[in-house]
Order: structure tokens, then C-alpha cells, then sequence
């Protein structure tokens, strides 16, 4: 075939993307959002206390999974508060948002 | 001559329309579509093929069409290639064919038959893969030739709308599957949209003498439409076509609003639908067969002559072949008979099905085990040559051929989203798989050819998904009872192509015969990707709706092969053209973006101000007196400061009000130097770092209170720099109580700047005490201006002595001409954005955007002594880094030109020799560079690889159109380094 087929996807019709669901607002079209990257990667508390190795792994290094990550986005064209939200790299499906001073699980 | 037909067809013979083709007045009926109305006047001869400039007729009957490509109205509101098929009859319609040089019936191109030497196949790998320079030569030939119709002269006059649609249930196709779906779904409650390419709902219920309960479809059709607009959860949407289906239920469609309202004041609508579930009923369409000569006017689909007779009730044809390998077509030759025309019937096949039998009188000629094995005529097709399994040619005239090689379902929008297809063996095509999660193919589009299963389905899944969704049961539909149906495309032997002399066509519009494939494969290409591109199969605006599948079937014979080992070329969106107009929607001219105008705006164009766009605002850039040119009003600007008063519209600076205990924590993370010690009234220049160390924004921020400050942002970073520490309080500091809120449009500033700027401002009336003593520099004062509240900051990005007045911007316009009237006894002179460039890089400060790029760090600037040791802020631990403290790195300097009078170019590259060879050694670059009026040189700003330590070096200043230029690296302060004159 001409192209390859990712069997794996989930398609749940009730999760996706084009619609993000703002904790505070509601579902809500995508172009209202911005992205913020991975969630749940702290600033260290005393930065000059860390080598090089370790200031950059805090700045650069992000796990970039194939399938469900833990990400940060912003209601920027309406609320303009940051929640976090579970999206899958795949199917660009987003399973769950939740304020950001939630437990993730 | 007519081919209209004295009854029959759902046209309104009461509502004559006048339109002209090729200049020709001609006339048809609403409810024509071009296409019909042309056939209807006898006209099958529309066009000339792009490369080989043979005659060409009307094929298809909708968006297949590949030939009909005509050129629609005049001027800036003229359309090119629009399909004859797809486009509803107007009144005063101007069509025009658009290959025919210098006309249609003449070409003198075709005489010449150049377009098949300068195009063989492959041609566009081939030329432009090299040899370099031959697409140049080629292009001025093919120019003039390669024409795809004409584009508009000016910017298109029409208006378009965009519009957001969700829904529960979005059905696309307005046959009797999408309609029996629909009716299905009558007083669920779910909010039901149904969407249809034609302006006339009914599908293939429009060409079928099919009854429902045992009247002609027509009453059906009417009653269901009836009960649809009646319901109160239905929407309905004609004239729409469903161009695209994305991820998660989300799809494109253009909604042309003239077809169903002559006289809406818009053209088109683009609707961005989401819905819950979707059902797709989009239909199929007929493929031809190939064969020798397939291309004359006068050739075409047998729907498409099936549907001429029963929806236009124009014959397009009286002595007609109807050349077919399944049951389909003869539902055509009996319409046809019906009409009057002469039919004999050629079948590849050694008999046709039961059902079709029947459709056919008697004594009509049928001919198995035959294949249409070539064609004659010129501008209309005269006669077929009939070969028979036994050997024997058969040679016929004829003035019409219907071709019927079977059906593929348009799976165009369940591919789209990723759906898989399968093929279906019977039908010898692709069918979806109905894969994809809350999405169903029903209908012909699913394969399903009877008029009794696309019901069933329709209502079928309408009820499946409204279970799925919670509703409650809907009206109850009973689904009407089919009878008198046409047979579909059953007993079908798959027949791709016709062996024998002459060009046969798979790709109309491309002119891409089966020959051309043979070559593809000869020169070893295999995947039908790259047979597709390689031979620009399917590439026109039909998009292969014809070609696709029998190019497949081509290949697979050729190569010996299932056309499932082969797999097929990937639909990607649009179905159709679409028109940018609609997707750009209103969002054009003025209001392609916002335009920000600050409070004085109007008193800048009745000066004269020449204006630049920074960022959304609209601001002066200087103000030229009769006879100046930009440099000379510059200049002036620029002296008046010195020697004056110099006034600028500050306005547009950004500035965010910081609220809070934590407000003063806030500002000591995000500025690299000391905020602890700044009094209630003072004022601190900030430099703001990225986490990477580099600068990203710098400004003033006043203490305005005990918990209250003003940070001054710039022009373009104040959106940025508001999301930034936004971004920080709520996604890591969400302990802090600190609150940030916009202000820039509250209020409007006014710049004082020179030695006579505290006289002016004194002469307009303030209770602010402005002496030196009591408002020192690098201090704001709050009070009254004129008789309004105002904040006044004494801080300098001139040099000179300032004082930025900001009041509230509803006040700031009688302001500005107070100070203007006040002022001309001080000199006062308005200055733009061009002056306070020049007189900021007297002083080397830094404009972020201009001259650091995201990769200059407060190293690079000199500015360590802003960096305080005492604590954390965001990217200071970055700087840190090896990479950062090299000492070689770009560092922030001061160009003179040896030659006075010599601007450096901005972007000029920085070297030490210029007679050197390619590859340079790069030392460094221009960011900034002006005549700099105080200091009476030209003068530049820029970066010199370790360049602090090189003040007094020579270097070069290249570029590309200024030449070798000699510099002298400085000290980026040139005007007035100890300051005085701004502390004054
Ligand atoms: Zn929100």
C-alpha cells in the first residue's frame, strides 16, 4: 500500500485534539491554545549548585515519547490560564486536562 | 440545433437563461449547469488538451470532469478552470474555452503539433532534474501554451464568510443514503447536519426512473426534503462541498451561497465542522474504458449521457454506441432509445446480467464479446471501430459513445482522515473499510448500488449512532419501497484498456496515455506513487478521479499483479478546488491584521508623518518639511533634541502593572540585577534573559507603591514579555501572589527630550516639582499635566534631558497639541521612530530585535555589571557555561567609517582582509548603522568577535552591494558617554 497504516493509534472519537477542553472554560477550539512543552520538569531550586551536565539536562532533555505525554498548554486566546494535559504524539489525541496545581494522576 | 428534449428533466423551461460561450450567444434553462446547457445547444467541442491540443468534449458529469475547464466571467471577478459540470447556469453567464490559441477551432499550435515533442512524458522529472538551464529555455515556449485559464486582473471583489459548525451527527451526500440518514435522525434531539455537493438535492434518484412506493422518486424526494426543513434539529447545507475530513472529526467545506440565493452579498462560505459522528454518502463515480482515440468530443460516461436525458432532458447524442463491461450502462442505451436515438450496445462481456436484459427492447442490437477498439472524427466523434472476439472489425458511424467501465466509489473523505480501503472484487475497485471510529461509508460510496440498501444503511447507521450518542428515538421513518430500479454494476469483468493503434487516454487532462505508463515501468518505475508522479497521472484538478484507478489496473496488467499488490495513491485533500477567497474569508485588506494606532494618530498624518509598521502599531517615522528627503528630516529631528525640545509619540511602549507582596520576588527572578533597594518614586533599567541566557527584553520598571510597580517593556515584547512571566507565576511559581495586567492601550505617552524640555513642560501647567533636586533622574512622579492625571518619568533613551508624560489615552491627543502649541515657543520639533533610533545608538544602547537576534547574552553586551551576584534570576546559570565566557565571542562595539560620509549597510558582514579568497573568515557584523547627526559621522553598532579588546583595530565591511567599506571598532557610546546631559 502506499502508505503505512499505525495500527496502534487510538481512535476513541470522544478524545481529540482540534477541540481542547480548558479546565476552567471548557472544550474549546485549538487555534485558542498555545503549547508550553513537556509538563512536570521543575526548575532546580539552587541552579548554580548544578555542573554543566545537569543545568543542561534540565534545559534540553525531554523525554519525547511515541504515544501518551504529559504536557503543558495555555488557554492563550481566552482565559489565559496554563492547565496540563495528557496528549497522545501519535494520534494528536488529548485524553484529560487538568489545573495545573492538580496531582497529575 | 437543439438537443433539448420537449419534456423530461427537472429544469425549469419557464426561467430561460442567456449566456455566451467563445462569444457565442446561446440559451438554456435554470436548473442547467453549464455543461448541460452546452450540450443542450449541441456543443461538445469545449477545449484542447494542454499538450498534444486535441479537441476535447464534455466527459463527466461533476467533479471528475477532466476537459471541461472553462473560464467564467470578466476582470478582477473572472474564474479559471471551472468545471462546465459543477457550475449551475446564470443569467448573462460569459464562458469561454481556455486552451485554443488564436481560437478554439483554430489553433495553431495543434497545426504545429509541437506540445507532444516538448512534453514526453516524464518531462518535468527530466527537465527539471537537469541538465541545469533547461527549464529556462523550455519555459518560454511552453508559457503561452500551458495555459490553465486566466487570473483575475484585480483583487477580487466578492465577500466570503467563515464559520464555525458543531454538531452531533454531520452527514455529507444528499442522495437517498445521506437523505434516508438524515430523515432518520428527525426529532432526536441531536443537533444533524446534512451537507450536498449540488445545488438540487436527490443524488442518482435525479437520472433513475426508480419508483418509491410507487411513484417516481420525485415525491419522495420532495416529502423527505419537506420533513427535513420542517425538523428543528436538521440543518441543511446545499451547494456545500465537503472538500476535506481531518483528525478527530474535523472537516472543510465550501458553501457557494449564490447557487441556492442569486443575490446574497457573499460569494462563499467556508464552514470548519466538528462533529461527534459522521456519516459519508458521497456516491461513486463511473469510470470510462480506455481505448484508442478515447477522446473526442462526443465521447463521454454513460451516467453522465444517462443523466443529460432524465435531469437536463437534453440528448446529447442520436446515433449512439454504448461500450460497456457491466450491467450499468444499459439504463443509458434504453434512456437513450427512449429519446429517440439510434443505440447499439458493445459488451466485452459474453452476455449482460438478467436485470439489464430486461431494460432493453428486444430487437436492439447488443454485441458481446466486443470491445470499441478505436474512434474517428475531428471536433466531434464520427464513428467506432468494433472488434470482436471472433477477429472481426466492425466499423460504425456514430455521433456519440457512452462509456461504461464500472464505478468507484468516491472514498476521497475516508481516506483523507487515514481510513483503509479494500478492494471489492466484484466491482473492481476500492471500497472503505468503515475503519475509522465514528465514521460510516454508506451508500455507492461503501459500494452499495441499489437504491433499497442505501436506504437501509442510511437509516441504519442514523439510528446506531444516535444510540451511541444517548438520544432519544426519532420520528419513525418508514423507508419507501424501490421498485422499476436500474441495475447497478453487477456481473462486472474488469476491462482497463483496449489495445491498438492510436493514443489512448488514462489522464485526460494531463494527456497521459496508457503508452506513457508503459514507459514509467520500461524505465523502471514500480510504486504506483512514483508511476504517478513520474507521469503526472492524476495531477490536474480532477485529481486522478477518472485516471486513478484504471492507471492501477494498467499497471497491474503490465506488470502481472493484484491491484491490491500494487495499493493505491493516497487522497489527500481538497476533493475539489477550493477557492482561496473563502478560506482567507473576510480577513483581508484592513482587516488582514489589526492595526494599532496610538491616541495622537490623526495628528501624525495631518503633519505629514511618513509612517512604519512596528509590530500591529502604526507609527510616525518621521516628519519631512516641504523639500526634505528622509535623511534631511532625520537630521533635523535629531538636532532639535540637542539644541530644543525634540517631542515623540511613546505611546505604543509597553507596560505591565505588577501587583502584589511578591511583586518585588517576581521582578528579582525575571531582571538579572537588584531590585531589593529601589525606593517608592525611582525608576531601574532591566534586563530580562531567556532560561538560555540570552537577552530577550529590556525596559524601566518605575516603583509606583509599596506593592505596586510599572514595568516598561518594548514595543514589540509586550505581549511576550506578559505571557512569559505569566507562564512562570502559573506553571512554577504559583506561590507568588503577584498580579500582571496590560496597560499599554490605557494610557498615551509623550516624550520631552532636549534642554528645554522642563520648560515646556513647565509652561503647561504641572504640580509635579520638576527640578533636579526634587525629581531626580531615573525617578517617576505622579500629579497633574495640563489638568489630567499623569505619571511622568524622567529616564533618557535620547541622551538628552527627558520626560515621558503618560496620561490617560482618552486625554493624550489634546495633550499632544497642547505640547506642540506650548512648544513652539522652545523649538519643539516632533520626532519619529527613525530619530530615536539614530540618537539611541549615539548612546550604544541596544534595541532587542535589532540588534541581538536570541543569540546574544548580557556578556556579549558588556552589561556583567547588570548581572547581580547577590541572587538566582532565570538564565543566569546558563551563563555560566564555557560556551559563554569564551572571550572571542561577538561582543558588542562601536563602527566608524574611515570615510565619514560612508553609511554602513545594515547586516554588512565584518573582515580583516578584503582581497582575501572565498571562504572568509567572518569577525563580525552590522546591526545598527545611521548618520549620526549629534556626532556629525556616519556611525554603526554591530558585533566584533572579541571585539571589546579591539577598540582602535581596523576591519572591512562587506557587502554585496556596497563594497569593501574601512571601519575603526570603537566603544558602542559615542555621544555624550559620562551622561550628563541626560542627568541635567
Ligand atoms: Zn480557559
Amino acid at each position: 500500500m502506499g502508505r503505512l497504516w499505525m495500527n496502534t493509534v487510538p481512535q476513541r472519537w470522544h478524545i481529540d485534539m482540534l477541540m481542547i477542553t480548558c479546565p476552567w472554560c471548557g472544550p474549546r477550539d485549538e487555534s485558542e491554545f498555545t503549547y508550553g512543552g513537556e509538563a512536570n520538569i521543575e526548575r532546580p531550586t539552587d541552579p548554580e549548585a548544578l555542573d554543566d551536565a545537569a543545568w543542561a539536562d534540565y534545559l534540553f532533555m525531554r523525554s519525547n515519547p511515541k504515544g501518551w505525554h504529559e504536557e503543558q498548554w495555555c488557554h492563550a486566546h481566552g482565559c489565559r490560564r496554563w492547565f496540563k494535559a495528557e496528549r497522545h504524539t501519535v494520534s494528536y489525541a488529548i485524553r484529560r486536562t487538568w489545573p495545573m496545581d492538580e496531582e497529575s494522576s | 440545433m437543439t438537443c433539448r428534449l420537449n419534456q423530461g428533466g427537472v429544469i425549469d423551461r419557464s426561467k430561460p437563461l442567456n449566456f455566451t460561450f467563445n462569444g457565442k450567444p446561446l440559451t438554456g434553462y435554470a436548473g442547467d449547469t453549464l455543461a448541460s446547457a452546452l450540450l443542450a445547444n449541441n456543443i461538445h467541442f469545449v477545449t484542447r488538451s494542454i499538450k498534444l491540443r486535441r479537441p476535447r468534449g464534455i466527459m463527466g458529469r461533476g467533479p471528475e470532469e477532466p476537459n471541461a475547464l472553462l473560464q467564467i466571467g470578466e476582470g478582477p471577478s473572472t474564474l479559471a478552470d471551472q468545471r462546465a459540470t459543477q457550475v449551475m447556469l446564470t443569467e448573462g453567464m460569459n464562458a469561454r474555452s481556455i486552451n485554443g490559441w488564436p481560437s478554439l477551432e483554430h489553433d495553431l499550435l495543434s497545426a504545429l503539433s509541437l506540445g507532444s515533442k516538448l512534453m514526453p512524458v516524464g518531462f518535468y522529472y527530466k527537465t527539471f532534474m537537469g541538465p541545469k538551464g533547461w527549464w529556462e529555455r523550455y519555459e518560454k515556449l511552453i508559457r503561452p501554451i500551458a495555459g490553465m485559464g486566466l487570473t483575475p486582473d484585480g483583487p477580487d471583489p466578492d465577500l466570503y464568510e467563515k464559520r464555525d459548525l458543531h454538531c452531533d451527527v454531520m452527514i455529507v451526500g444528499g442522495g437517498p443514503a445521506g437523505l434516508a440518514a438524515a430523515a432518520s435522525l428527525i426529532g432526536t434531539g441531536l443537533r444533524v447536519v446534512l451537507a450536498h455537493e449540488q445545488a438540487l438535492w436527490g443524488g442518482g434518484l435525479l437520472a433513475s426512473r426508480t419508483q418509491l412506493n410507487g411513484q417516481p422518486a420525485n415525491a419522495w424526494l420532495e416529502e423527505t426534503l419537506a420533513a427535513l426543513h420542517a425538523a428543528e434539529n436538521i440543518q441543511l447545507l446545499p451547494s456545500t462541498s465537503v472538500f476535506g475530513h481531518y483528525d478527530h472529526h474535523f472537516l472543510g467545506a465550501i458553501e457557494r451561497v449564490r447557487e441556492q440565493r442569486p443575490n446574497a452579498p457573499i460569494r462563499e462560505r467556508f464552514w470548519k465542522i466538528r462533529c461527534q459522528r459522521l456519516i459519508l454518502a458521497a456516491g461513486a463515480i463511473e469510470r470510462p474504458i480506455v481505448l484508442p482515440n478515447n477522446d473526442r468530443p462526443g465521447i463521454m460516461t454513460a451516467f453522465a449521457v444517462r443523466e443529460s436525458i432524465e435531469r437536463y432532458a437534453v440528448l446529447p447524442g442520436k446515433q449512439a454506441v454504448v461500450f460497456t463491461n457491466n450491467d450499468s450502462a444499459y439504463a443509458t442505451a434504453r434512456c437513450l432509445l427512449d429519446a429517440g436515438a439510434q443505440v447499439t450496445v458493445v459488451d466485452s462481456r459474453a452476455s449482460a446480467g438478467t436485470a439489464a436484459k430486461a431494460m432493453l427492447p428486444e430487437q436492439t442490437t447488443v454485441i458481446y464479446n466486443a470491445k470499441v477498439c478505436d474512434t474517428t472524427g475531428k471536433k466531434r466523434i464520427s464513428g467506432v471501430t468494433v472488434r470482436q472476439t471472433d477477429g472481426t472489425f466492425t466499423r460504425m458511424d456514430c455521433d456519440l459513445l457512452a462509456l461504461s467501465g464500472g464505478w468507484n466509489p468516491s472514498v476521497h473523505l475516508h481516506s483523507h482522515a487515514s481510513g483503509k480501503l479494500q478492494w471489492d472484487e466484484a466491482l473492481a475497485t476500492f471500497v472503505p473499510q468503515n475503519d475509522l471510529a465514528g465514521v460510516r461509508a454508506i451508500g455507492a460510496m461503501a459500494g452499495a448500488f441499489d437504491f433499497a440498501t442505501a436506504l437501509t444503511q442510511g437509516s441504519e447507521v442514523a439510528r446506531e449512532f444516535a444510540t451511541e450518542l444517548g438520544s432519544k428515538a426519532g420520528t419513525d421513518l418508514s423507508l419507501p419501497e424501490v421498485s422499476h430500479a436500474e441495475p447497478g454494476p453487477s456481473q462486472l469483468q474488469p476491462l482497463w484498456r483496449v489495445a491498438g493503434k492510436g493514443p489512448a487516454f488514462v489522464d485526460m487532462q494531463n494527456d497521459v496515455k496508457a503508452t506513457d505508463i508503459e514507459l514509467a515501468l520500461r524505465e523502471g518505475y514500480r510504486s504506483i506513487e512514483h508511476v504517478k508522479r513520474y507521469g503526472i497521472l492524476g495531477f490536474g484538478t480532477d485529481q486522478g478521479k477518472f485516471g486513478n484507478i484504471i492507471g492501477l489496473g494498467i499497471v497491474g496488467e503490465l506488470i502481472n499483479k493484484h491491484p491490491t499488490e500494487i495499493g493505491t495513491t493516497t487522497y489527500r485533500p481538497a476533493w475539489t478546488p477550493v477557492t482561496f477567497g473563502a478560506l482567507v474569508g473576510p480577513d483581508t485588506g484592513e482587516l488582514f491584521e489589526p492595526i494599532r494606532q496610538t491616541p495622537m494618530h490623526e495628528w501624525h498624518v495631518q503633519a505629514g508623518a511618513v509612517f512604519e509598521d512596528v509590530g500591529q502599531w502604526k507609527r510616525a517615522r518621521y516628519y519631512p518639511k516641504a523639500g526634505e528627503d528622509m535623511d534631511a528630516a532625520v537630521a533635523r529631528e535629531c538636532l532639535a533634541t540637542q539644541k530644543g525640545v525634540g517631542v515623540l509619540d511613546y505611546s505604543t511602549l509597553g507596560k505591565i502593572e505588577i501587583h502584589g507582596p511578591d511583586a518585588i520576588t517576581l521582578l528579582e527572578r525575571v531582571y538579572t540585577n537588584n531590585w531589593q533597594k529601589l525606593g517608592i518614586g525611582r525608576c531601574r533599567y532591566g534586563l530580562m534573559l531567556d532560561e538560555n541566557g540570552m537577552v530577550m527584553d529590556d525596559g524601566v520598571t518605575a516603583r509606583l507603591g509599596e506593592q505596586h510597580y510599572l514595568m516598561y517593556t518594548s514595543t514589540g515584547g509586550a505581549a511576550r514579555v506578559l505571557s512569559w512571566m505569566e507562564q512562570w507565576l502559573q506553571t512554577e511559581w504559583p506561590d507568588l501572589e503577584v498580579y500582571l495586567t496590560s496597560v499599554t492601550d490605557a494610557w498615551g505617552t509623550i516624550s520631552l527630550a532636549g534642554p528645554k524640555s522642563r520648560e515646556l513642560l513647565e509652561s503647561i501647567g504641572t504640580d509635579i516639582n520638576l527640578s533636579t533636586e526634587q525629581f531626580p533622574f531615573m525617578s517617576l512622579r505622579t500629579g497633574a499635566v495640563n489638568g489630567v492625571p499623569a505619571r511622568v518619568q524622567r529616564v533618557s533613551f535620547s541622551g538628552e534631558m527627558s520626560f515621558e508624560v503618560s496620561v490617560p489615552a482618552n486625554e493624550a491627543a489634546e495633550l499632544w497639541a497642547m505640547v506642540m502649541r506650548k512648544g513652539e515657543a522652545f523649538g519643539a520639533t516632533p520626532y519619529g521612530t527613525e530619530a530615536m533610533h539614530v540618537l539611541r545608538a549615539e548612546k550604544g544602547f541596544i534595541i532587542v530585535g535589532q540588534d541581538t537576534d536570541g543569540s546574544i547574552s548580557p556578556l556579549d553586551l558588556g552589561m556583567e555589571g547588570m548581572i547581580s551576584a547577590r541572587k538566582d534570576c532565570l538564565g543566569k546559570r546558563s551563563l555560566m557555561r564555557s560556551e559563554l565566557q569564551r572571550p572571542d565571542r561577538p561582543q558588542w562595539v562601536g563602527l566608524r567609517p574611515k570615510d565619514p560620509t560612508k553609511v554602513l549597510p545594515e547586516g554588512a558582514q565584518l573582515i580583516e582582509d578584503p582581497a582575501a579568497k572565498p571562504p572568509v573568515a567572518m569577525q563580525g557584523w552590522v546591526t545598527s548603522s545611521y548618520f549620526a547627526p549629534r556626532l556629525g559621522h556616519a556611525f554603526a553598532l554591530g558585533f566584533v568577535n572579541g571585539g571589546r579588546a579591539r577598540h582602535g583595530e581596523s576591519l572591512y565591511a562587506w557587502d554585496a552591494d556596497a563594497g569593501v567599506i574601512p571601519v575603526e571598532i570603537t566603544q558602542p557610546v559615542q555621544y555624550d558617554p559620562e551622561g550628563g546631559r541626560q542627568r541635567d
